[in-house]
């Protein structure tokens, strides 16, 4: 089994091995804090975007309640991607504390798009195993971007577009999946719109709650129409 | 406070405010597994997230002050889509596209033109 999840896997190692590397060189040559605290923040805290504002928050020495208030906003949209997983962690037991932990843009996306089998409790098992090799290709990034500080020699520019090519396949996946185009032209149409109006920051939250939005609109015209048709059927 | 346990109280804070976003839902939805709304997203919403984040990322990842803007990250998404179509091998469309967008990046060829 862990020979299919590091197959999974592995362009999400492409994408956390520099990003995190990127977070650990940028924590050491920016921060006067010992390196171990950079593989430690991977451990517990655990997410790309954030963990490279806390960089500038420590810099800045911040206060706890406003670091508090930055990471909880920048990391808002994990909000929405619970939602659509209520009924697929159920049956996870003490799994399941971790799989909400390790919740990444990344690791959401592999959860929701691959096939599943009936047994859930081995898909389960599969979607505990992708959440925890993730987390340790990103631990390892960041140990090593700490480590080697500066000195960093090979030349991994554009190496993290392994994430972008990922959303691509992953999003040609959920629409074949679906066969349903709407939700893909709606989300692709609500980042157009955060990307016009929003600054980088806001982006991404913005536009899941304008597609979050648009799927509730959605839901009460189909529930209408469902409706009107059952009435006409009596 | 001293450097260290400021740093201590500092992730300890960053880790609460992450595992809080990713938990709320689990916490406050959780019996409403059943409900036709709460259905209608989890079958939809993926959907429209990965849409939106590959045209956010994709549109970060994109030079737009080159000759043709945004051409490196259009071409190399171009590339993924095609041989995704094509062979429908997600390791090969992806190991395709970061292969050329890191030779264009690093080798800077729609930059060239602007100098020549």
């Amino acid at each position: 089994m862990n020979a299919l999840v590091f197959r999974l896997t592995l362009p999400i190692l492409f994408g956390y091995l520099p990003l995190g590397m990127a977070f650990g060189v940028l924590f050491t040559t920016q921060l006067d804090y010992a390196w171990w605290a950079a593989p430690l923040m991977g451990v517990v805290i655990y997410a790309g975007a954030g963990q490279i504002l806390a960089v500038s928050l420590l810099a800045a020495s911040a206060g706890l309640l406003e670091v508090f208030i930055a990471m909880f906003v920048l990391n808002a949209r994990h909000l929405f991607y619970g939602l659509s997983l209520l009924g697929q962690f159920r049956k996870a037991g003490w799994k399941k504390l971790y799989l909400i932990f390790g919740l990444t843009d990344e690791t959401y996306s592999l959860l929701t798009s691959r096939t599943r089998s009936q047994d859930t409790l081995h898909e389960l098992d599969v979607d505990f195993r992708i959440t925890a090799f993730n987390q340790v290709y990103w631990v390892i990034g960041c140990t090593l971007g700490a480590l080697l500080g500066r000195n960093v020699a090979f030349d991994s520019t554009g190496i993290e577009f392994a994430l972008v090519a990922l959303f691509i396949v992953l999003t040609i996946e959920q629409l074949k999946a679906l066969g349903d185009a709407f939700p893909v032209w709606a989300g692709a149409a609500a980042a157009g719109v955060a990307m016009m109006f929003l600054p980088p920051a806001h982006q991404l939250i913005g536009a899941i709650a304008i597609v979050t939005a648009v799927l509730l609109l959605q839901y009460r015209s189909l529930r209408a129409k469902s409706n009107a048709e059952g009435r006409s059927h009596v | 406070m001293s450097d260290t346990s400021y740093l201590v109280a500092f992730i300890a804070v960053a880790a609460a405010a992450t595992f809080a976003t990713r938990i709320i839902p689990f916490l406050f939805f959780e019996r409403h597994t059943e409900h036709p709304l709460v259905k209608h997203l989890g079958r939809f919403l993926p959907a429209a997230v990965m849409a939106l984040l590959a045209t956010v990322f994709l549109q970060r990842s994109g030079n737009w002050a080159a000759v043709v803007p945004g051409l490196d990250a259009i071409l190399a998404g171009a590339l993924v889509v095609g041989i995704h179509l094509w062979r429908r091998n997600a390791l090969l469309s992806i190991a395709a596209g970061t292969a050329a967008y890191m030779l264009i990046s690093q080798t800077g060829v729609f930059e060239v033109a602007l100098v020549s």
